[in-house]
């Protein structure tokens, strides 16, 4: 049987290179000296695209492959592919859903918890000597508190069962009220911000959501308010955090993604009510092995002419 | 001058209750916050405050505190045999604690002396605590934080994967009101709970053994939520932790000296078990320093129990105690000796 190229756009976890090496021929285009014309090289064979969370397909790059058949994502979020194109060229698109949706929600849980009780601060505090000269500060009690939701979708439901455990009272917003939960909906982010006291971004990227937690949101939020993003960093307007943190109007943060990976706005390094975490959320042994699988079963299914296991397109 | 009545009562309080005429509370060594308690307080009690006197401890007990009737007493100084001795007109003892490890209760019961704790009080901010070092652990949240902070994610890359929490087995050590609140939460995350506990409690569905070493034999984590007694000094020892194993971890929001600190120490550098998130050490605020070369621990400065929320609720907890007693009511959180 022909062997099938396969376009990698950027390092995976071993596992997944590997099964896919022992499957299909794997470009890699991380290694090509000039990306544009390594796509032109092979755009006569490509037949399926391997992308992640950060590393999707635009228009051109879908127009240059003119026998791409499927996009299959290491990731739940697809913002970065153009899917309107795809729809378009009769590209199928799978993608990561479920398998990681608990993952996302503990990390979520994990960061409140770090946030509102000072966990990684408490530890400098012992690591740094300095609680041989006193003792730590009160914190604040996470238990109880109201936890707002922007997104219900799985990753916002899971974590609201999590965030009950804890008493905690639940709200949301999300583009629809949703019928079946007991809930308490809001219309609009802001009034959801003025009713929570943590505040967690768990929608998707989309052209109306970027930006969705802006200055007046935080402001909402206050001083007292705590901002936790596991979404994407688009979704909250970077400087306005920054600016809103280092004043004070906006109590405290704990970010898994920003608006320019890897990169972190350094004015956060000096704040100790703010946890940072480099985009973490799926970054288990457990999870990643279970989200590559996807990725191979979608591709298998589809060189085999099986249905797919979870298409988005 | 418009007033309202709270300042009135306030003004009047201060005008007929002079200090001494107050009743008096024995204070060795302050707890936290202790002067945002007296400055509230001072109305209602007058307290004698050793640590601030010249004197040896026990010439101010028989000098000032010789008629004293109720101590406010700390995990920080031991109420001994000694102690007692000096306070012979000693009725009541209040601990902001839920633990009552530096209360000798066999010398208050034979002296008819009462014990009020926190009570159940701090329960939900120590499990809260209990559960963010587990997933602090797992997931190398303060790992990675100082990863990024150090500027390290941009220049060397993705951090190392952790751990999945959902589907671990948890291993509680002592099923209190602490272990209950642990378990209640770790369930929603998909953990299987188990425990061990002094006796088998009938009303519970988790797995019971009888036997620490076989509880962790059986969990990929222990967590310790039991008291301080005879009985659990060192429970946590070599036998347990290689039990645990090399992909095991460990959590104590109990008392440092459950564990053999000294064996866990070396397990954790020789990598037998697999990490620590401890909130509680032998000799506070001596952490061994071994632990701090390790990524793969997280230390917390005792502080599972102090939020805001729970010390404003423990001093009024801790004074309703003080006024029972000073009207020989019934206390309101009085500790049980069974």
């Amino acid at each position: 049987m022909e062997s099938i190229d396969v376009l990698m756009l950027c390092p995976m976890i071993s596992y997944l290179e590997q099964e896919l090496q022992s499957r299909y021929n794997v470009l890699k285009l991380w290694t090509a000296q000039e990306k544009s014309q390594f796509i032109k090289d092979h755009s006569a064979t490509i037949r399926a695209i391997v992308g992640d969370g950060g590393h999707g397909a635009d228009a051109e790059m879908i127009e240059a492959l003119p026998r791409l058949e499927i996009l299959s994502s290491n990731s739940v979020g697809v913002d970065k592919i153009d899917l309107e194109k795809c729809r378009e060229k009769g590209i199928r698109v799978t993608y990561t859903p479920d398998v990681l949706t608990d993952e996302v929600a503990d990390l979520a849980i994990g960061l409140i918890l770090a946030v509102l009780r000072r966990l990684c601060e408490s530890d400098r505090y012992v690591r740094s000597g300095k609680w041989k000269k006193g003792d730590f500060k009160l914190t604040t009690k996470f238990t109880g508190k109201t936890v707002g939701i922007i997104g219900l979708g799985r990753i916002g439901m899971a974590i609201a069962k999590r965030a009950e455990a804890f008493n905690c009272p639940i709200c949301y917003y999300s583009r629809t009220e949703k019928p079946d939960t007991k809930y308490k909906y809001y219309p609009s982010v802001l009034e959801l911000a003025s009713n929570c006291q943590i505040l967690v971004v768990a929608c998707s990227l989309t052209a109306e959501t970027r930006h969705i937690v802006n200055r007046e949101v935080m402001n909402a939020l206050g001083p007292k308010g705590v901002l936790i993003n596991i979404g994407r960093g688009p979704h909250v307007d970077e400087p306005e955090l920054v600016s809103a943190l280092v004043e004070g109007r906006l109590g405290g943060a704990g970010l898994d993604v920003y608006e320019h990976e890897p990169e972190v706005p350094e004015e956060l390094f000096g704040l100790e009510n703010v946890v940072l975490l480099p985009h973490v959320g799926t970054a288990t042994v457990e999870t990643r092995k279970a989200m590559a699988d996807l990725v191979v079963g979608n591709l298998e299914a589809h060189f085999s002419n099986k249905p797919l296991l979870t298409p988005l397109v | 001058m418009a007033h309202n009545d709270g300042d009135d009562v306030h003004a009047h309080a201060h005008l007929h209750h002079q200090p001494q005429d107050l009743p008096q509370v024995l204070v060795i060594r302050p707890p936290l916050s202790f002067s945002n308690f007296q400055s509230q307080y001072s109305h209602k009690f007058q307290f004698l405050k050793a640590w601030e006197s010249p004197l040896p401890l026990d010439q101010f007990l028989t000098t000032h505190a010789n008629s004293v009737q109720a101590m406010l007493s700390t995990v920080s100084y031991p109420v001994t045999a000694c102690v007692h001795c000096l306070l012979p007109s000693l009725r009541l003892i209040v601990t902001p604690s839920a633990g009552l490890n530096h209360i000798d209760l066999d010398e208050c019961r034979s002296r008819g002396i009462r014990v009020a704790n926190a009570g159940n009080l701090n329960s939900e901010d120590v499990a809260d605590v209990a559960v963010g070092l587990l997933i602090d652990l797992l997931r190398k949240i303060s790992a990675a934080d100082r990863y990024v902070r150090q500027g390290l994610w941009a220049s060397t890359g993705d951090y190392p994967l952790g751990s999945k929490l959902g589907g671990k087995r948890v291993g509680i050590v002592g099923l209190g009101s602490i272990g209950l609140e642990v378990a209640k939460r770790l369930e929603a995350f998909g953990c299987i709970i188990l425990y061990n506990s002094r006796k088998e409690k009938p009303f519970v569905s988790y797995p019971f053994y009888s036997n620490v070493v076989e509880l962790a034999a059986n969990s990929d984590a222990l967590v310790i939520c039991c008291e301080l007694n005879d009985q659990t000094r060192h429970m946590i020892n070599k036998e347990v932790m290689l039990a645990l194993g090399k992909k095991g971890v460990l959590i104590n929001v109990g008392r440092g000296v459950i564990l053999d600190e000294k064996v866990m120490v070396w397990c954790l550098v020789q990598g037998e078990i697999g990490g620590a998130g401890l909130d509680v050490f032998e000799n506070e605020p001596d952490v061994p320093k071994e632990l701090f070369a390790l990524d793969n621990v997280v230390l917390s400065p005792h502080q599972a129990s102090l939020t805001s929320e729970s010390s404003k609720a423990l001093c009024e907890l801790l004074v309703a105690n003080l006024e029972a007693s000073f009207s020989n009511k019934p206390l309101i959180s009085p500790v049980m000796n069974d």
